[in-house]
C-alpha cells in the first residue's frame, strides 16, 4: 500500500512538471492535471480507509536508496486524516475540472504539489520526512494564494502568508530537533525517549506556535481571512478543509503520540486556552465579515480552535489516567476534524460556484439565489446546516462529544483545570451559537430574499462536475451526520495512536453514549423524528392551504417602484450584510474588536445623504502584526548600517563569524 | 597507515608544503612573487592529489592533479602575469594588515583549526585523513586571511583561490569521495577565476585602480569622493 501511495506522490511532482513543458502549446493540460489530482485524492482516500479497516502496513522507505532515511508509515491517526485528505482533494479537484480548466501555468503546476506536500506530512514516519512535506504544502499553497497577483491585495495576503508560513517552519524545525535529542530522528525513537523539563515546554510552545500558525490558532491567525478569499475558490476549500487539518494532524502527532503519553496535566491547557480563544474570536468575526469567503475563513478559525480544544482535554484525560473520557475527547476532535474538512471544502466550492455564477463575494452583492442556483442552494444548505451544528448533520455529533467531555473535565482532580474547563466550556458553547448565527446570515445574504444586483438575477448552477463536486459533500455530511457511531468506530486506530484507547463499546449504529449510559445521541433515532414532525407539518400546510397557488410580487413593504436602473428593487431596501451583523458587533464586540461606529452628518443645507461609517479590527493586527512591524523596521533600520561597511570589513564578518564558531566547537570539544 | 611508514609520512609532507605555501603567500610584498608562490601552491596540491591517488588506488584523483597542474600551476599564474603585464600595474602589495600581525593571526588560525579538527575525528578516521583536514581547513583560513588583509584586487583573488586549494586538498583527503564531487569543485575554481578576472577589468576600467580601499567610495549612495 505504501508503495502504492509513493508512486502517487511521484505521480503528482510529474503531474506538476506537466504545465511548465506544455506552456505557450496549447495542450488541455488543466484537465490532465486536475483528473490526475483527483485520481490521486481518490487513491489517497481509498488507501486511508483501507488502512482504518484492515490494519497499518510496515514502515517503508520513500525512495529506496535515497541519502536520507525517508520513512513512510500509515498507522491510524495519518490514515485517518489521509482518509480526510482524499475526500476534501476529489471534492477540489472535480470542482477545478470545470472550472478551472484554463488556469494559468503556475497555479496549475502548484496544485498537485499542494496535494502532494499534504500526503507527505500525513505519511511522514521521521521528522525529516515530515518537515519536508509541511513546508512542501506551504510553498505550495504560497504559490496558489499568489494565482492572482494583480490585485495589491493578494499580494498583500501571500506576503503574509508567506511570513507565517516561514515562522511555522522556523518553529518546527527546532522543535523536531529537541525531540531527536537521541539523534535519531524517526518518529519510533522519539517515542522511546520523550522530552522532560524545559525541553518538554520548549517542544510544547514551539509545536504550537508552528502547527498552530498554520492551523490558524488565535494569535497566530491573521493570514486566514486574508489568504482564503485571495485563493482560488478550489484551492481555499482545500486550503480550509485539507491544510489546517494537516496542521492539526502535526499538532496531535507531535503533542500526543510522538512526546509519549507520560506528560503532565499542563500539556493540554496552551491548546484549551487557544482553542477556545479561535473558537469564540472566529465565530464574532464570521458574522461580522461582508465577504463570503472571508467569513467562510473566520469559521475555519472557530472549527480550529473547537479541535483544538478537544486534542487539549485529550491530553488532560490522558495525564489524569481518565483513559474512557481521554478517547472521548480525542474522538471528538477527530470525528470534527473529518467532518469540518468536509462542510468547510462544500461551503468554500458552493461559494465558488456563486462567485462564477453571480460574479462577487460580497453578501452585499448577492441574494435571492435559491431560485437561480438551486442545486447549490440546497448543497450550502447542508453545509450551513453542519457549520451551524444542526442535529442531524454532521457538524453536531463532534461538536456535542466535545461539550460532553468539556462538561466531564471536573473528573480531572485539580481545581485550577476545572476553573479552566468551566470557562472553556462557556467559550465552547458561546462559539457555537455565534456560529450558527453566522450561518443564518451568510445563507439569508446569499440565498434567500432578492437579488440585490442584475448579476446575482441570472446567476445559474454550473455544469455536472462542478454540481458532483457540490452534491458529494453534501451527501457525505449527511451520512457522517447519520452515522457518528460506526465513524467513531472507524476512528479507533487514530484514537489508539492518541490517547491508547478506544471507545469501540459507546459507538454504535444508533447511538453514541457518554458517561454511564445516561446521556447519548442517536442520530438516526433525531432524523426520523424530524422527518416524521416535518412530514406532518407539510401534510396539515397543505390540508389547510386552498387548492391552486397564486404567484404575486413580493410585498415590498410600501415602498415606491424601483426605479429604472434597479429592476430587481433597491437594494438598500434588503438588509445589509453589516446591518445583519449590527445587533452582535455592539453587543459583543468591543473589549475585543475595537469595535467603532460613527455618523457623519453633512453641514445644514448640504443636501448630500449622512453617512454611517462601522468597522472593527483584528486584536491580533494590532497586538502582534504592528509590534512585529515596527520590529523588523528597527531592525532594517540596524542592518542597514552594514552597507557602509568597507569591502574588508564586509569580508571580516563572515570570516569572524566563522572563527568563532569554529572556536565554539573547539571549546565544547574540550569540555 | 600510520605515522612512520613512507606512503603517511609523504602525503603529510605535501599537505605541510601546500600550507607553508599559504604562510608564503602572506608574506610577500611584490605581486609577481605571490602569483609565483600560488603556483608553487598549485603544484604541490597537484602532487598531494597525485600521492593520495596512488595510496588510495583512485584513478580519479590523478584527474583532479592534472586538473590542478594544468590550471592552478600553469594557466591562472599565466592569465593573472599577462593582466599585469598588461596594465603595467604597480608590482607592490599594500597589506590593510601588516605582515608581522597577519603571520600572527595566520599561526593562531592553524592551532585553532587543530585544535577543531583533531578532537571531532578522534577514533572516526584515519590518522592520515584527520591530519590532512586539519591542514585543509587551515589552508581554508588562510586563504580567508589573506583576502582580509589585502587590499589589491589580484592578492584577494589569489587568496579566493588559494582557498580553493584548501577545500580541494580536504577533498582528496577523504577516502571514497565521489570524482563527481572533486570535478564539480574544479568547475567551481574555473567559474571563481573568470568571475574574478572580470571584477579585476571592471574595478580597473571603472577606477583605474586595483586597490579595493577605492570602491567603498564608489557605491551609488553617497555622493562620489
Amino acid at each position: 500500500m505504501l508503495t502504492a501511495l509513493s508512486l502517487t506522490l511521484a505521480g503528482l511532482v510529474m503531474l506538476a512538471v506537466l504545465p511548465l513543458l506544455a506552456l505557450g502549446r496549447g495542450w488541455p493540460v488543466g484537465a490532465v492535471v486536475h483528473g490526475g489530482s483527483l485520481l490521486a485524492a481518490a487513491i489517497f482516500a481509498g488507501c486511508g480507509l483501507a488502512a482504518l479497516l484492515g490494519g497499518a502496513p510496515a514502515p517503508q522507505a520513500l525512495m529506496p536508496g535515497s541519502w536520507a532515511p525517508m520513512l513512510l508509515a500509515l498507522d491510524g491517526l495519518s490514515a485517518w486524516f489521509l482518509l480526510l485528505l482524499g475526500l476534501a482533494g476529489a471534492c477540489s479537484a472535480l470542482f477545478a475540472l470545470s472550472h478551472y480548466g484554463r488556469a494559468p501555468a503556475r497555479v496549475l503546476s502548484a496544485y498537485p504539489l499542494f496535494l502532494a506536500g499534504m500526503a507527505l506530512t500525513l505519511l511522514a514516519a521521521d521528522g525529516f520526512t515530515l518537515l519536508l512535506g509541511f513546508e512542501g504544502m506551504s510553498l505550495a499553497s504560497w504559490a496558489l494564494v499568489a494565482a492572482d497577483h494583480e490585485q495589491a491585495e493578494n499580494r498583500r495576503a501571500a506576503r503574509l502568508y508567506l511570513i507565517f508560513a516561514v515562522a511555522s517552519g522556523i518553529c518546527l524545525v527546532p522543535a523536531i530537533g529537541l525531540l531527536a535529542a537521541g539523534g535519531e530522528i524517526t518518529f519510533a525513537a522519539m517515542r522511546e525517549a520523550p522530552p522532560e523539563g524545559w525541553r518538554a515546554a520548549a517542544v510544547l510552545a514551539l509545536v504550537v506556535a508552528g502547527a498552530g500558525a498554520k492551523a490558524g490558532l488565535v494569535p497566530l491567525h491573521a493570514w486566514l481571512p486574508l489568504a482564503h478569499p485571495a485563493a482560488p475558490s478550489h484551492v481555499s476549500a482545500l486550503m480550509s478543509g485539507a491544510m489546517t487539518k494537516v496542521a492539526i494532524y502535526v499538532l496531535a502527532r507531535l503533542l500526543l503520540d510522538v512526546t509519549g503519553p507520560a506528560q503532565p496535566i499542563w500539556w493540554g491547557v496552551p491548546l484549551l486556552v487557544l482553542g477556545a480563544a479561535s473558537a469564540v474570536l472566529g465565530a464574532l468575526r464570521a458574522n461580522l465579515e461582508e465577504d463570503s469567503k472571508t467569513l467562510l475563513a473566520c469559521s475555519t478559525i472557530e472549527n480550529v480552535g473547537l479541535i483544538a480544544i478537544g486534542l487539549g482535554l485529550a491530553c488532560a484525560f490522558r495525564a489524569a489516567d481518565l483513559g474512557a473520557l481521554a478517547a472521548l475527547a480525542a474522538g471528538a476532535a477527530a470525528l470534527h476534524a473529518l467532518n469540518h474538512a468536509l462542510f468547510k471544502s462544500l461551503l468554500f466550492l458552493g461559494l465558488g460556484e456563486v462567485l462564477h455564477g453571480a460574479a462577487s463575494r460580497r453578501l452585499d452583492r448577492l441574494g435571492g439565489l435559491i431560485h437561480a442556483m438551486p442545486w447549490t442552494a440546497a448543497a450550502v444548505l447542508v453545509g450551513a446546516g453542519a457549520a451551524a451544528s444542526l442535529p442531524p448533520l454532521s457538524g453536531f455529533a463532534g461538536e456535542w462529544l466535545l461539550l460532553q467531555a468539556l462538561l466531564a473535565a471536573w473528573r480531572v482532580g485539580d481545581l485550577a483545570f476545572q476553573v479552566l474547563a468551566v470557562g472553556v466550556a462557556a467559550m465552547a458553547a458561546l462559539a457555537a451559537a455565534l456560529a450558527a448565527a453566522a450561518m443564518v446570515r451568510l445563507f439569508g445574504m446569499a440565498f434567500l430574499g432578492r437579488p440585490r444586483t442584475p448579476r446575482a438575477a441570472g446567476a445559474a448552477d454550473g455544469p455536472w462536475p462542478a454540481r458532483l463536486a457540490l452534491l458529494l459533500p453534501a451527501g457525505l455530511t449527511v451520512v457522517f451526520g447519520l452515522l457518528p457511531g460506526p465513524m467513531l468506530s472507524l476512528a479507533e486506530g487514530a484514537l489508539q495512536a492518541l490517547v491508547r484507547q478506544d471507545v469501540t463499546e459507546r459507538a454504535t449504529i444508533a447511538a453514541i453514549r457518554v458517561g454511564d449510559g445516561a446521556g447519548a445521541y442517536m442520530p438516526i433515532g433525531i432524523a426520523l423524528l424530524l422527518a416524521v414532525l416535518g412530514a406532518a407539518i407539510v401534510f396539515l400546510v397543505k390540508r389547510r392551504a386552498p387548492s391552486g397557488v397564486a404567484r404575486s410580487p413580493a410585498w415590498d413593504c410600501g415602498f415606491i417602484a424601483p426605479p429604472q436602473h434597479l429592476p430587481f428593487g433597491d437594494p438598500i431596501t434588503q438588509p445589509s450584510a453589516a446591518g445583519l451583523g449590527q445587533p452582535l458587533r455592539r453587543m459583543l464586540g468591543n473589549p475585543v474588536l475595537a469595535v467603532h461606529e460613527g455618523v457623519t452628518m453633512p453641514p445644514p443645507g448640504d443636501p448630500s445623504p449622512a453617512r454611517i461609517e462601522a468597522g472593527f479590527a483584528d486584536p491580533s493586527d494590532r497586538l502582534l502584526l504592528a509590534p512585529l512591524a515596527r520590529l523588523r523596521d528597527a531592525v532594517v533600520v540596524r542592518t542597514e548600517r552594514l552597507r557602509d561597511l568597507t569591502l574588508a570589513q564586509c569580508l571580516m564578518l563572515p570570516f569572524g563569524t566563522l572563527v568563532a564558531l569554529l572556536a565554539l566547537i573547539a571549546w565544547l570539544e574540550a569540555r | 597507515m600510520t605515522f612512520g611508514t613512507p606512503a603517511y609520512d609523504i602525503a603529510h609532507l605535501l599537505g605541510g608544503g601546500v600550507l607553508l605555501l599559504s604562510f608564503v603567500l602572506l608574506y610577500q610584498r611584490r605581486i609577481d612573487a605571490v602569483i609565483n608562490a600560488f603556483a608553487v601552491q598549485g603544484a604541490l596540491l597537484a602532487a598531494a592529489a597525485a600521492w593520495q591517488g596512488y595510496i588510495q588506488g583512485a584513478a580519479g584523483l590523478y584527474v583532479t592533479a592534472v586538473i590542478a597542474v594544468v590550471a592552478k600551476a600553469v594557466l591562472i599564474p599565466l592569465a593573472l602575469r599577462h593582466v599585469l603585464g598588461r596594465f603595467g600595474l604597480q608590482r607592490a602589495v599594500e597589506p590593510a594588515l601588516g605582515v608581522g600581525p597577519s603571520l600572527l593571526a595566520a599561526v593562531a588560525l592553524v592551532g585553532l583549526s587543530v585544535l577543531v579538527v583533531l578532537p571531532i575525528t578522534a577514533g572516526q578516521a584515519q590518522a592520515l585523513t584527520r591530519e590532512d583536514l586539519a591542514l585543509a581547513l587551515s589552508v581554508v583560513l588562510l586563504g580567508m586571511l589573506m583576502m582580509i588583509t589585502r587590499r589589491n584586487a589580484i592578492s584577494q583573488v589569489i587568496g579566493l583561490m588559494s582557498l580553493e586549494n584548501g577545500l580541494i586538498l580536504g577533498a582528496v583527503a577523504v577516502t571514497g569521495m565521489p570524482l563527481v564531487v572533486e570535478l564539480s569543485t574544479a568547475a567551481l575554481v574555473l567559474m571563481v577565476a573568470v568571475v574574478g578576472g572580470v571584477v579585476v577589468f571592471q574595478i580597473r576600467g571603472r577606477l583605474e585602480t586595483l586597490d579595493t580601499s577605492f570602491l567603498h567610495r564608489a557605491r551609488g549612495e553617497e555622493p562620489p569622493a
